[in-house]
């Protein structure tokens, strides 16, 4: 389902190359602002955005390393507090895009688990929140248990299942998946053509490219 | 979870829009010497007392809380300029497209923090208000037009804050409309028993709100 979609949206929009000279000239924070924006408005879990939250993790350490030795010097306390206010800045989008992300994790895991595709788009850190041995031991695998435990177990046998309703449910039918059904509201960036409605083309009028960015992204 | 939207109810709570609204580059006049700041977001100053210089919202806003600047209010913020934009936002069903993205919110911080530096402000105050309520209006009579057949939704020039208002509201309201719409999707008996096959909308539907060329907002909506 979600892949039929995915190629019709590939197919109408595709990035252009000045679109790509413009990101490089683009700073980090604003491209996590895009990734942010992206993540809260699509209904699924996109690619986690692995090369860019690196570094912005690491310009985020190296002013705090900055920040911090200048706090014993008597470093200005006007600019200090300005470095400490872009610092909070920044850490809150990264905060929030990491939450967006675990929220949706959590809300679909297991479809996200059993989905090759949207697996793989997970970091090593979330792939370890979902499945891994760290810190939060073995997430789905908890949940199932607890939910066998104490509900399943005690329902007849045809209704014992986590993934099905019943033995006659052909698909899993009891896994929340992300409604990809739906509008989402987009920002175009450029002018765009020939974007496809229900009953063909648009004619010559011009729609600015959009956004859409984030399938594009998200979905090669 | 502090300042994290309800992603159920509208995606972008004021207090994040405000946030993404704080970027936005304005003119300031600085009152003291410092030395340029290199920011993760970007390199400012350096900043010398009376030269004008740019920096975004929040920093000019962090800096005029401390005494130490004055903010130059941006060009669209002056009477006659609100004024000829209120004209025309009368004149027209259109929305006009003279304001930026932003407006709603980087006025708001402005009057909040930087009021002596606004000329006529009551009246500049005034001006945005009714702006913003000719605007709306604007929307609302456009969101009457909608029907179950609607596949396009071409607002131009929509602002952030008004974008964010009517988004949960059109897209719940297009996907009932479709849903009501569409007798595929709602099992009936009597063509259960056709068992002729549906034919199978696959086309995407695509509903486009634009603002201005460079900023435009489109809804997609996938068939299966």
């Amino acid at each position: 389902m979600a892949s039929k979609s995915n190629a019709v949206e590939e197919e109408e929009l595709t990035l252009p190359t000045d679109e790509y000279e413009a990101l490089i000239s683009t700073t980090d924070v604003e491209l996590l602002k895009r990734a942010w924006r992206n993540e809260k408005s699509a209904p699924e879990i996109l690619r986690f955005e692995s090369d860019l939250i690196n570094r912005v993790t690491e310009q985020i350490q190296l002013m705090e390393e900055t920040v911090e030795e200048n706090s014993t010097d008597d470093a200005d306390p006007l600019s200090l507090s300005l470095y400490q206010m872009d610092l909070d800045r920044t850490l809150f989008l990264l905060r929030s895009y990491l939450r967006v992300r675990i929220q949706k994790i959590e809300k679909y895991m297991f479809h996200i688990r059993k989905t090759e595709e949207l697996w793989s788009r997970l970091s090593k850190e979330e792939k370890k929140f979902t499945r891994g041995k760290g810190y939060l031991l073995q997430c789905t695998d908890d949940l199932k248990k607890h939910v066998e435990e104490n509900v399943l177990s005690r329902l007849p046998e045809n209704y014992q299942s986590v993934l099905k309703q019943s033995v006659i449910s052909e698909e899993d039918d009891m896994v929340p998946e992300p409604q990809l059904d739906t509008f989402v509201l987009c920002r175009s960036k450029e002018y765009l053509t020939g974007i496809q409605l229900e009953d063909g083309p648009v004619d010559d009028r011009q729609f600015p490219y959009s956004c859409i960015n984030l399938f594009l992204s998200s979905q090669k | 979870m502090a300042g994290q939207s309800d992603s159920e109810l509208s995606l972008f709570s004021a207090e994040e829009l405000e946030f993404t609204a704080e970027d936005e580059i304005v003119e300031i006049v600085p009152n003291l010497k410092m030395p340029p700041l290199n920011l993760i977001s970007g390199d400012f100053g350096p900043f010398t007392p009376q030269i004008v210089t740019k920096v975004p919202l929040w920093l000019a806003v962090a800096l005029k809380k401390r005494g130490k600047c004055s903010i130059c209010p941006p060009q669209w913020m002056s009477l006659e300029k609100l004024t000829q934009v209120l004209e025309a936002e009368r004149d027209s069903q259109e929305m006009s497209e003279q304001l930026p993205f932003h407006y709603v919110e980087i006025s708001r911080l402005l009057f909040e923090h930087a009021r002596d530096n606004i000329p006529d402000v009551y009246m500049v105050r005034s001006l945005i208000e009714d702006i913003r309520d000719v605007r709306f209006h604007k929307v609302e009579t456009d969101l009457e037009a909608f029907s179950g057949r609607t596949i396009a939704v071409k607002i131009k020039n929509l602002s952030a804050m008004e974008v964010n208002i009517v988004r949960p509201f059109i897209g719940r309201a297009l996907q009932a409309f479709y849903k009501h719409d569409s007798p595929d999707l709602i099992p009936d008996p009597e063509r259960v028993s056709d068992s002729r096959p549906q034919v199978v909308n696959n086309a995407p539907r695509v509903c486009l709100s634009i603002y201005k060329p460079g900023f435009i907002f489109c809804a997609t909506k996938n068939i299966f």
